[in-house]
């Protein structure tokens, strides 16, 4: 059984460790809301200071609109927890990210929004970057099967943590999925109460 | 088989299995602040769940405040209003509130231990990546996202993996002049920045049970900035006295369980750790980051490297971009190079040791001319304190500006900016680009690094400075 995740055109970001800073700058943290954010996406690469677009950035690059598979190298997302950055890059239209590695509080809050990302060895991100340099790429992700399928049967495999997979092709409110277990807490909350008093 | 310090209390909190390899994690303390919580009370209100635990819910506003005012409307508008939300939603849900006008407000990593809100043993989350900070006391603590903050609203658990354990020993003891900040910015240069992604640490050896626990968590606080999930301390008698009349500590009815139960928090001899990395810590220098995140660290007297001098590709590439971006070239020396802001301050570096320690550099010298030097104290707590002990008229006698607690120019959420091409010295942890403000150039020191940059106008190898200057180490 095949099922596409996501489909679309790839943007190639040649860059390692893009930290949350760069994806969303703290200016925009003051909102009290989850939406607004895709303009803050990349601010200062993809803006000038005088606000204009920087033609040199490649989300500003004509053959690049409209992409919602962004691929990168190795640990995106890292620094800051703000849920702010997969927010950005979702919002910008983004569902999938294809890079060597993720910071560990980014990859969470991406999978909290229904974001997949995925990682793959060294090699094969080169092997992907030099496919974009042959020109705009569709790719199509099929999460059942864990393959990204980049046209004329060419395919790239992926690994991921099959509690993720789950969670991506059900859509399940993960609030929701621990509720069920809300009389375990109840349980919890009592013996850790005569155990250990002074934690309250 | 013996059990690490993080499993023994990962599997302690499992209140029950999810699916597959995802445990629902009981949560001890949840800290909250203005930035990441406000679409996780509104998400909650949507869904119609209520705060499970407000009793365990702890809140304080500190990323976006004004720190030359106390007042909501200091920072503008947009920042006005978070901070509205945050009061409102402690108020209609019952949780403590530590606001803008409590005199104990301050830095959530700073007031958290100053208050005995972290304890042994704890698993600790909080809407904030230095919320690793709090593992210095033996504790689970790492940063989650807004979605998490819901979650743990609504259930006081969070699904959770086991994560892998790397164990960080620092043998030997430390040179005088060398602080917790530079032993973590030795091993953060030594692991990469990416080098504990899927690990918690476990910090042990010579070197750390002789820190403080000011020292334990600056060293916890930066695990993150190596990737780490959280960075653990086994906690010993440092952490008990530490702890011991803090207002949210164990009462004396309950004082000696929980100090016989903070006993049993170690790693078994047996354990086995997924990696095992040892430093020696009588070689470490006092260090400064030269480049754009926290791995391109050298000690001071160290040129600054050239990008092929890096074997790995992806390194020199990332070393050449940061050398333009600083503005710096490889071979020059940093103690040549001259600085336009010095910021004492952050969840790093914002306690009372930290003072202590830049103060006794300051002395009775004066700000260089020309530089512009803040100390921003963690807390109010911090701040009484600092004034008490005459450490804010050694600052401000000397020209700093000596402001009201939060986490001010470590990210410039308030108006404390660092203007385009300005070079800070900078006791926080993050020297990205524009971290501190748009073109910034930020250079990551200890609190006694940063006062001599401030007195010398350029940065300066405080181990070659007169005895009577120095720092403790």
């Amino acid at each position: 059984m095949s099922q596409i995740f996501a489909k679309g055109l790839v943007c190639p970001l040649d860059k390692n460790n893009v930290d949350t800073d760069q994806i969303i700058p703290k200016q925009f943290l003051t909102s009290v809301s989850r939406d607004g954010f895709a303009e803050a996406l990349f601010f200062d690469w993809r803006y000038q200071a005088d606000g204009s677009a920087n033609p040199e950035f490649i989300l500003n690059e004509p053959q690049y609109q409209g992409a919602s598979i962004l691929l990168t190298r190795t640990n995106f997302g890292c620094g800051s927890s703000r849920e702010h950055a997969p927010w950005a890059i979702q919002q910008y239209g983004f569902n999938v990210v294809i890079a060597e590695s993720f910071a560990d509080i980014f990859f969470n809050n991406s999978v909290n929004n229904g974001m997949l990302l995925i990682s793959l060895s060294a090699s094969n991100i080169e092997f992907l970057f030099n496919r974009c340099k042959q020109g705009p790429q569709q790719w199509q992700i099929d999460l059942a099967n864990q393959e990204i399928l980049l046209g004329n049967n060419a395919a790239v495999g992926f690994a991921m943590d099959q509690d993720v997979k789950q969670r991506l092709l059900s859509g399940l409110d993960f609030i929701g999925a621990s509720e069920t277990l809300s009389a375990q807490i109840d349980q919890y909350e009592k013996q850790r109460r005569q155990a250990t008093p002074w934690l309250g | 088989m013996g059990r690490t310090l993080y499993q023994k209390i990962y599997q302690s909190h499992v209140v029950g299995s999810l699916n597959g390899s995802t445990d629902l994690l009981f949560v001890d303390r949840h800290l909250i602040h203005e930035v990441t919580s406000p679409q996780a009370f509104s998400g909650l209100k949507l869904a119609g769940r209520k705060v499970r635990r407000p009793d365990l819910t702890f809140a304080t506003m500190d990323h976006n405040t004004s720190t030359q005012v106390r007042s909501y409307d200091a920072a503008g508008e947009t920042s006005r209003k978070q901070l509205e939300a945050l009061a409102a939603n402690c108020a209609e849900n019952g949780i403590e509130l530590l606001d803008l006008y409590h005199p104990d407000q301050g830095i959530v990593h700073v007031i958290g231990p100053e208050l005995g809100l972290t304890q042994p043993g704890m698993v600790i989350v909080c809407g904030d990546s230095h919320t690793s900070t709090h593992g210095a006391f033996g504790a689970i603590a790492f940063g989650i996202g807004t979605s998490e903050v819901e979650h743990v609203l609504a259930t006081q658990t969070l699904p959770q993996q086991v994560a892998k354990t790397l164990k960080v020993e620092v043998t030997g003891r430390l040179s005088p002049f060398v602080t917790p900040k530079d032993v973590i910015l030795a091993i953060i240069g030594k692991l990469g920045t990416a080098g504990g992604n899927g690990y918690v640490a476990e910090f042990c050896g010579e070197a750390i049970r002789g820190m403080t626990m000011e020292g334990r968590m600056t060293l916890c606080n930066m695990s993150i900035e190596m990737g780490a999930k959280a960075g653990l301390i086994a906690p010993d008698e440092t952490t008990f006295a530490y702890l011991q009349g803090k207002p949210h500590a164990p009462k004396a009815e309950h004082w000696d369980a929980a100090v016989a139960y903070w006993q049993s928090l170690y790693s078994d001899d047996d354990a086995v750790f997924d990696t095992v990395v040892s430093i020696d810590g009588s070689q470490i220098r006092p260090q400064i980051s030269w480049g754009t995140n926290p791995e391109q660290v050298i000690a001071v007297d160290q040129p600054v490297p050239a990008p092929e001098s890096f074997q790995d590709l992806i390194k020199a590439d990332a070393a050449k971009r940061a050398l333009t971006y600083m503005g710096l070239e490889a071979g020059q020396k940093l103690t040549d190079i001259a600085v336009d802001v010095v910021f004492i301050g952050s969840c790093t570096n914002s306690r009372i040791e930290d003072l202590r320690a830049a103060a006794a550099v300051v002395g009775s010298q004066k700000v260089a001319s020309g530089v512009r030097a803040l100390v921003v104290p963690g807390s109010g707590q911090v701040k009484r304190q600092a004034e008490a002990e005459g450490l804010a008229d050694v600052f401000k006698n000397a020209g700093f500006e000596w402001r009201e607690p939060g986490c001010s120019m470590c990210l410039g959420m308030n108006d404390d900016r660092v203007d385009a091409g300005q070079r800070c010295a900078s006791t926080s942890n993050r020297n990205f680009e524009g971290r501190q403000g748009r073109g910034s150039r930020t250079h990551l020191v200890s609190p006694a690094m940063a006062a001599a940059a401030a007195i010398a106008g350029k940065f300066v190898d405080i181990s070659k400075m007169s005895v009577t200057q120095g720092a403790q180490a």
